[in-house]
């Protein structure tokens, strides 16, 4: 469905995009994950044509990216990151403007806003104003809209940044109906629970490149140590010192936290019992830990 | 390859963007309407009758005539500048409408070739109230010539409308927009015959009158009102029709490297 191959984007001597590989299946969710900076909103831009690469190549739904981008955008709906529905028109409206602008007649989009409103949980705010949705609302309406021309494939855009936990559920439910529904989604996001509930493959990126790559409990199996202990308290300087070299297979110290990644938490936990001052967190290792790892703890902004 | 400096490429894609403005524009006619042609009148009607009754003939016909047509020009000029400058700003930078249109299969030379014909619409609208009056009030010398002032009209707003979407592209806030109106708009509105014949300038201004667009259309719309055929159809036609044309591709290569970098 998508086939990105040494793909490069220049602004003027720094490089976002380096040589990028990527591959999509049909009916596969593909998530774009990376620190700030990261290349995600750029490589978005480029899939759609909007912007020139300076080197590369790109298929989308079988259409070669930027030479023929119109056509390929007729096959592909776009959630952007910013809300940018159209604050003139009610709800009912916003759909029928968006399907003219892929060439729908007003037959066509009229007979489908039933369907995306339904989809979208907005049946009984057809007629209410933009100013009038919560910001739930307001992805769910973008959501629908860019189902508008029922595309094949799906570009979602941190589709759930700023979103309470409420309505995070609901846009992943409707995701998964549509990938249920057999719809490529390529999603980018900084949520790894998301990425682990929702995609079967993902990609890590950092500095315009992908760093890891593979189905997200797989990255976890193949990147790092199954559980991880979590120490903190008074005198874990002193005991991450002593011990934590001899009982973790790795470490970092992060603030006041000790991270100890090991295939042995009950030695670790063992050890720890003979320091009362300290407490700690014993959890199986996750998608965040594998991406820290890769990515490292610097903030980028 | 520079992909920011090339040719326009036109299509009918246009026509959504332009319908989009339509129907929006559609909710709020009536004060719409009102408030882009209520202030060309009050003072085109003001000036007319209270200066009118000071002045003798003024260029050869009543003030009154004389301020009617270039009320007509001034009038389409304000309206596609507004529309292109205010309004344009805002679905492009405030509300990111045209982010919107654009991951549809839509170029930006379809989404600003919209709004450019939009703003030719909504300003042949007022060009045209302005006309009205002119008919009501018996303005005119000869009817069916007063007609081609509607074509006229048309290309003044696509005229102003293609000059005004340069500034779109460059402007970082709706305040930047006082800088094309005291720099150009004002300057223009004295300069090229709206309120005073242009031969009461010094000789050196009006050298620099001639090639203002304002100029051409007063220049096309003032015969056309008192009814004669206007001299040099084809120059000030040309001339309209490059300031816009022009316009309308440099924004785009300017709104290409804003919005598409």
């Amino acid at each position: 469905m998508l086939k990105v191959r040494g793909l490069t984007k220049k602004y003027g001597d720094t490089e976002v995009v380096r040589g990028l590989d990527l591959t999509v299946r049909r009916g596969e969710c593909f998530g774009l994950l990376g620190p700030n900076g990261a290349g995600k909103t750029t490589t978005l831009r480029l899939l759609l044509g909007l912007i020139e690469p300076d080197g590369g190549s790109i298929e989308l739904a079988g259409i070669a990216v930027p030479q023929h981008a119109r056509e390929a955008r007729m096959k592909v709906g776009v959630v952007p990151q910013m809300d940018n529905l159209d604050p003139d028109f009610s709800v009912r409206e916003n759909l029928l403007a968006y399907g003219r602008y892929f060439g729908m007649s007003k037959a066509a989009v009229t007979a489908r806003v039933p369907e995306l409103l339904d989809f979208a949980g907005l049946a009984s705010k057809a007629d209410a104003q933009i100013a009038q949705l919560s910001g739930g609302m307001k992805r769910r309406l973008t959501l629908a809209r860019a189902l508008v021309h029922d595309p094949d494939i799906l570009f979602l855009d941190e589709p759930t940044t700023g979103l309470d936990p409420q309505a995070r559920h609901l846009i992943w439910q409707g995701l998964r109906r549509l990938i249920n529904a057999g719809k490529t989604i390529v999603l980018t996001t900084h949520f790894m629970d998301e990425a682990e509930r929702l995609t079967d493959r993902l990609a890590i990126l950092d500095h315009g490149r992908v760093v890891a790559e593979g189905a997200p409990r797989a990255l976890i199996e193949t990147h790092i140590e199954p559980a991880v202990v979590e120490v903190f308290g008074e005198g874990l300087a002193d005991w991450t010192g002593q011990h934590a070299a001899d009982l973790c297979q790795r470490f970092e110290t992060v603030g006041e936290t000790l991270f100890c990644y090991t295939s042995t938490p009950d030695i670790v936990i063992d050890a720890l019992k003979h320091a009362p001052a300290l407490r700690y967190l014993h959890r199986p290792s996750n998608l965040e830990d594998v991406f820290l790892k890769l990515t490292g703890r610097d903030l980028r902004d | 390859m520079n992909p920011l400096f090339r040719l326009p490429r036109l299509s009918a894609r246009f026509i959504p963007v332009w319908q989009r403005n339509y129907l929006v524009w559609k909710k709020l006619a009536i004060p719409s309407i009102l408030g882009n042609l209520a202030d060309p009148m009050l003072y085109m009607l003001g000036l007319g009758y209270g200066l009118g009754s000071l002045l003798p003939d003024v260029g050869g016909m009543p003030y009154l005539t004389f301020l009617a047509a270039g009320t007509v020009a001034y009038s389409t000029m304000n309206a596609a500048t507004f529309e292109v400058l205010y309004s344009s700003f805002s679905r492009m930078h405030v509300q990111r409408t045209w982010d919107a249109i654009l991951n549809a299969p839509m170029t930006l030379d379809d989404v600003m070739l919209g709004e450019l014909t939009w703003a030719a619409s909504k300003s042949l609208l007022s060009g045209v109230a302005i006309l009205a009056v002119i008919w009501g009030l018996g303005l005119y010398g000869n009817f069916w010539m007063t007609l081609w002032i509607i074509p006229v009209v048309a290309l003044v707003g696509f005229c102003f409308g293609g000059m005004g979407l340069v500034m779109n592209a460059v402007s970082p806030s709706y305040d930047f927009f006082l800088y094309y109106f005291t720099l150009v708009i004002t300057p223009m509105v004295l300069l090229c015959g709206v309120f005073f014949p242009v031969s009461q300038l010094p000789a050196a201004v009006q050298g620099v009158s001639a090639w203002l667009p304002l100029t051409h259309a007063i220049d096309l719309a003032r015969p056309l009102v008192v009814g004669t055929v206007p001299d040099n159809i084809a120059l000030h036609v040309i001339a309209l029709l490059v300031y816009g044309s022009l316009g309308y591709i440099v924004a785009l290569a300017l709104t290409r490297r804003r919005l598409l970098k």
